[in-house]
């Protein structure tokens, strides 16, 4: 294992206080914990109309009419609009491929897709009219798995499709497909002394975002359109609303509004164009608010799969190849499948070094809810099956599976089946030599704490089942790998406006971006970023909105790398203006304003060697320094379509798992006692902020892992979509999280950083189901386990 | 919809007989939910939260007179003595948001078989004060639910108060649910003994159309334990006698497949919750038993 490296003169600055490194806290912490943030579901306009979407209760079916007459005649309407209603011939949308239908055109794909839109001065009112508008549909066969999606009399999802996959595709119903193969692994099968293979399942998970799609759309006079609107990323929704609505993208104003939470899912639009519409039909502002159930079907999920591996090792342990297809259902629009797939099959290996392999992913179209973008992103799912197989393998081998998984784990130098090397820190066996070094929580505490035990420590928790009985304890391990940042030759690109002025007598930074603050804690960093290369105390972040350009997604664990990134750069410019300017008013006073190094520092211009030259203040003197500039990461190229070699990352992230879980064994019922986390993170620009994401993300992967799936009926019919059945991890099924943060810098990333978001939400799942396996002896190929897959029943 | 806020419980009665489709709301945890799933759009809510006295409850010689309204947090802190086994149904419901505003008679009128409440009422032996401007009529719980979320109630009826037996043994509570709290039984199992009458009582939710007792396992360990002599001996259960207990439980279940569990699981699990809520139930009362000769 290599020294912690810190590339030198990254930053300067560092003595100014809130500066990065630092656990400032977050200017909407408190106010999220006592209620009072404003989400953007609280916003309110004097005459504003509610906004309702009337949605398909089938799976698939043809829409023969619709008659919205009754609804419009209902006192309290003010419009009612469907297909017809649509201003221009733009009537799709999508993320990459644009399938979509802004409402729907004489056929519905899944249950749930919006049909018609209703305008009304009471939301019940709006619903209620909904309720009045007559859709004949003429159901028609579903397609809901793979054998159903390409058979040969397939009903196809999209007939004609003339996207950029459509040509490479091996039947209409693919989204995309992505081979990857390198090396031969013929031979390297042949030297195997095992081999394993295994099919493994990924049920369908929601990002279960608290804060339910809502905005508020107010007309302007000019004939565009102000929206407010919690999202991932303004400037792809506002590429894809404006042809809708038939106005120039500078008509079409968006600001962001307090969004709860993402994961993903809010990189799709939901209410955007609907509320638009209306409030440019209507010209009267818009709100839209979904409730719990409509929510389940306004965004897309996480692509349920099904993974098919085969791993061999020769028998002092070493992996000599792999082959896998992994089948991800995509569900009935595109979303962000394509890029799913390109993850899924690039980190198919994990973060393992196999020179020989075979690796086919595709995603389908289907008559399923539609999938997407989910934290973690197609590598979630292939963590799952290559864990499996890792442990299957040490089994086999006889050997412990940490030490396994050490053997063979990638390290900086690595060269990945794409043919793309790893070239920054990958403390992959590192990680695992901590996790395995954590002392591990006592067991059968229940009967040693006496008097104080607890029966909500137990599986079960509160509902009392057991005392004890039939409690078997199980310790499991995973780790994984991540890609950060937009892949595949995307301009993944972020753009960040710093101004520089005093005001009320003090230097003063304001940083502006379009950068969604989804929870992630983005504004506490820029405000750290801005301090630390500024050398100010004061900073304000501008609300985020479309004035400035694209900050990118809040997605792909990238915003701190690229955003911040960007705000770092604006501000080293916006810092050599300053110079400039002082070298100008005040360069004749001292000789080191023309051969020092200069820094800002607690508002001065001051030497490397810590002299003060002269006040901001001064320097600036009335005047602003503002500027708005584009950043860019590393540029990175496209798969190739039949080898799936490119160097098509940017930067990976590493997390390790180690989880503790009883089981109850005849119930079937786990509890998680402990889910220990080792992951490097570069450089931990605000370690508090670090350590929630990955707190975060280690939950909503033990959610999956326990509990978490959308159930779908053979009819593609959405059979849970509520919190009372879409279960997500209460306090009590969360488990005490140690977190052991590794900072190994990537010399190539903004102050050597590394995008932390995703990685805990990969191994997580495979943790905590390698531990039932140990705990039951079952072979547990499947996510979420439940108590009938735990029983046999 | 009308909202009607009577002040007095005459009043209520009133109101519920001029309107006989008013759905009564207390607490709200389930009326509330089903108008904003659209489940359900009474033309009448009937609010009983100004009615104090169904807030009230009181402990008699051998039952406790428990008011409709009496939250599950009340009954946590206060008659966890006295009703054992509803205290520890009431750990259970939803979250503690909803334990404070939640009760027994919302879980009645409701009449779901997942209500947490049932299978400790039917255990421990109930009766639904059920009264109507008519007049007042006490309903036995076994005959008071009559289908999925149906009862027995006549449209011009309220519940008043429920009349529970007090724990004259010791009493458990068991429900699964796939998550550690939070969460709606994919089922449940409530236990009672009664050593004053040398029976076992016992309580199913959620795997049946309505709750039930599990008569045929009750006639069983009630021969059993009579047979042996094992309420005097205070010996242990023999497991066969345990076990026969658990697969009579499973098997007077009548479960479904549905999204929080499968039937077979669901008969599985009651054979568990039965078999250990036994244990726990019987060493409680050998202990009681043990203690009380020693004093």
């Amino acid at each position: 294992m290599g020294a912690t490296r810190i590339p030198g003169n990254i930053t300067q600055g560092s003595t100014a206080k809130g500066g990065i490194g630092e656990s400032t806290l977050r200017p909407d912490g408190t106010l999220k914990v006592t209620g009072e943030f404003a989400y953007s579901s609280d916003m309110w306009h004097e005459d504003m109309l509610w906004g309702f979407t009337l949605r398909s209760p089938h799976a698939h079916a043809e829409i023969k009419s619709i008659d919205t007459s009754e609804a419009l005649a209902q006192a309290g309407v003010y419009a009612v609009l469907t297909y017809d209603d649509l201003p221009t011939d733009v009537k799709n949308y999508g993320l990459e491929i644009q399938d979509t239908p802004v409402l729907a055109h004489g056929r519905v794909r899944h249950h749930g897709e919006p049909v018609a839109l209703v305008a009304a001065d009471h939301p019940e009112t709006a619903r209620r009219a909904a309720a009045k508008i007559k859709v004949e549909y003429v159901q028609l066969p579903v397609v809901h798995d793979e054998q159903t999606a390409l058979a040969e009399d397939a009903p196809l999802l999209h007939p004609g499709r003339d996207d950029h996959h459509a040509g490479h595709v091996p039947h209409p119903n693919v989204v995309h497909r992505q081979p990857i193969h390198r090396g031969d692994v013929a031979a390297a099968r042949a030297r195997a002394d095992v081999i394993v293979s295994g099919e493994y399942v990924v049920g369908m998970q929601d990002q279960a975002f608290l804060g339910p799609e809502s905005g508020l759309a107010v007309p302007a006079e000019d004939g565009g359109v102000d929206l407010y609107i919690a999202t991932q990323w303004l400037h792809s929704d506002l590429r894809q609303i404006a042809p809708v609505l038939g106005l120039p993208p500078e008509k079409v104003r968006m600001t962001l509004s307090g969004v709860g939470g993402a994961f993903g899912g809010r990189e799709d639009l939901s209410m955007q164009i609907h509320a638009c519409l209306l409030a440019l039909r209507t010209g009267k502002p818009v709100k839209i608010v979904y409730n719990r159930f409509e929510s389940f079907f306004g965004h897309v999920h996480r692509h349920p799969a099904k993974l098919w591996y085969e791993h061999g090792a020769t028998k002092d342990g070493k992996l000599t190849h792999m082959r896998c297809r992994i089948v991800l259902d995509g569900g009935a629009y595109a979303s962000a499948s394509p890029a799913v797939v390109g993850n899924a099959s690039s980190l198919s290996v994990g973060p393992y070094v196999i020179d020989d392999v075979e690796i086919e992913a595709v995603a389908l179209y289907t008559n399923n809810p539609p999938c997407g973008a989910m934290r973690g992103f197609g590598a979630v799912q292939a963590c799952f099956a290559y864990e499996a197989q890792m442990d299957k393998l040490a089994a086999e081998l006889g050997m412990d599976p940490v030490e396994f998984r050490r053997l063979n784990a990638m390290s900086q130098g690595t060269l990945l089946p794409t043919g793309q090397v790893v070239d920054s820190p990958a403390p992959v066996a590192e990680l695992l030599r901590r996790i395995k070094a954590m002392p591990l929580p006592p067991e059968r505490q229940w009967e040693t704490a006496g008097e104080s035990a607890d029966v909500r420590a137990l599986p079960g928790g509160l509902s009392n089942t057991t005392h004890g009985e039939g409690v078997v304890r199980g310790v499991g391990y995973a780790v994984g790998i991540k890609n950060v940042g937009f892949s595949e030759g995307f301009d993944d690109y972020s753009t960040a406006r710093v101004r520089l002025e005093v005001v009320g007598g003090e230097p003063v930074a304001v940083v502006h971006t379009a950068m969604a603050e989804v929870g992630q804690g983005g504004v506490t960093v820029h405000a750290q970023i801005a301090r630390t290369e500024l050398g100010v105390t004061q900073v304000t972040i501008h609300p985020a909105d479309t004035q400035v350009g694209s900050a990118g997604s809040t997605s792909a664990s990238r915003q701190t790398y690229v955003t911040g990134g960007a705000v770092k750069n604006t501000c080293e410019a916006v810092r050599e203006k300053v110079l400039e300017l002082g070298r100008a008013r005040f360069g004749s006073y001292h000789p080191a304003w023309a051969t020092a190094e200069l820094l800002l520092e607690s508002g001065k211009v001051v030497t490397d060697g810590g002299e003060v030259l002269a006040d901001l203040v001064e320097v600036l003197e009335g005047e602003a320094i503002d500027l708005e500039l584009e950043w860019r990461h590393r540029p990175t190229e496209a798969f190739d379509l039949h080898t799936g070699q490119g160097n098509g990352h940017v930067q990976y992230s590493f997390a390790a798992h180690r989880a503790v879980v009883e089981v109850d064994t005849e119930l079937g019922l786990v509890k998680v006692v402990e889910l220990a986390c080792a992951q490097d993170v570069g450089r931990a620009l605000n370690p508090l902020s670090v350590v929630g994401q990955i707190q975060g993300g280690t939950t909503q992967g033990l959610g999956l892992a326990v509990m978490e799936e959308i159930v779908v009926s053979k009819e593609a019919k959405v059979r849970n979509p509520s919190f009372t059945d879409y279960l997500i991890p209460t306090i009590l099924d969360t488990p005490t999280i140690p977190v052991d943060v590794l900072e190994l810098a990537d010399e190539h990333a903004p102050y050597g950083l590394r995008g932390i978001g995703e990685a805990p939400t990969l191994s997580s799942t495979p943790a905590v189901v390698s531990a039932i396996r140990a705990a039951t002896g079952l072979a547990l190929n499947r996510v979420p386990v439940r108590p009938e897959h735990l029983t046999g029943t | 919809m009308d909202f009607l806020r009577p002040a007095s419980w005459e009043e209520a009665l009133a109101a519920k007989a001029e309107h006989p489709t008013a759905v009564p709301i207390a607490g709200g945890t389930d009326v509330m939910v089903e108008i904003n799933f659209d489940h359900r759009r009474p033309d009448v809510l009937l609010d009983l939260n100004r009615i104090g006295e169904l807030q009230e409850w009181e402990v008699g010689e051998e039952t406790v007179r428990l008011g409709a309204s009496v939250p599950y947090t009340r009954i946590i802190e206060r008659l966890r003595g006295e009703l054992p086994g509803l205290a520890l149904a009431g750990h259970t419901v939803g979250s503690p948001q909803i334990r404070n505003r939640g009760s027994v008679g919302g879980n009645l009128g409701a009449a779901s078989p997942a209500g947490d409440s049932h299978p400790a009422l039917l255990a421990a032996g109930a009766e639904v004060e059920a009264v109507s401007v008519r007049g007042t009529r006490m309903i036995p719980v076994e005959e008071f639910y009559t289908g999925v979320k149906r009862n027995c109630l006549e449209a011009d009826e309220l519940i008043r108060a429920v009349h529970i037996k007090k724990a004259d043994g010791p009493q458990q509570f068991s429900k699964v649910g796939t998550r550690n709290a939070m969460v709606i039984a994919v089922c449940a199992f409530g236990l009672a003994l009664h050593p004053e009458t040398r029976t076992v009582k016992t309580g199913i939710g959620s795997a049946a159309p309505t709750p039930i007792r599990a008569r045929a396992a009750e006639e069983f360990l009630n021969a059993a334990l009579e047979e042996a002599g094992l309420w005097d001996n205070g010996r242990i259960i023999p497991p066969s006698v345990a076990r026969q207990f658990a697969e009579l439980v499973s098997g007077a279940a009548n479960p479904i497949d549905d999204v929080r569990g499968s039937a077979a699981y669901r008969r599985h699990a009651l054979g568990v919750m039965a078999r250990r809520t036994l244990g726990w139930t019987w060493d409680e009362y050998r202990g009681n038993e043990r203690s009380a000769r020693c004093a």
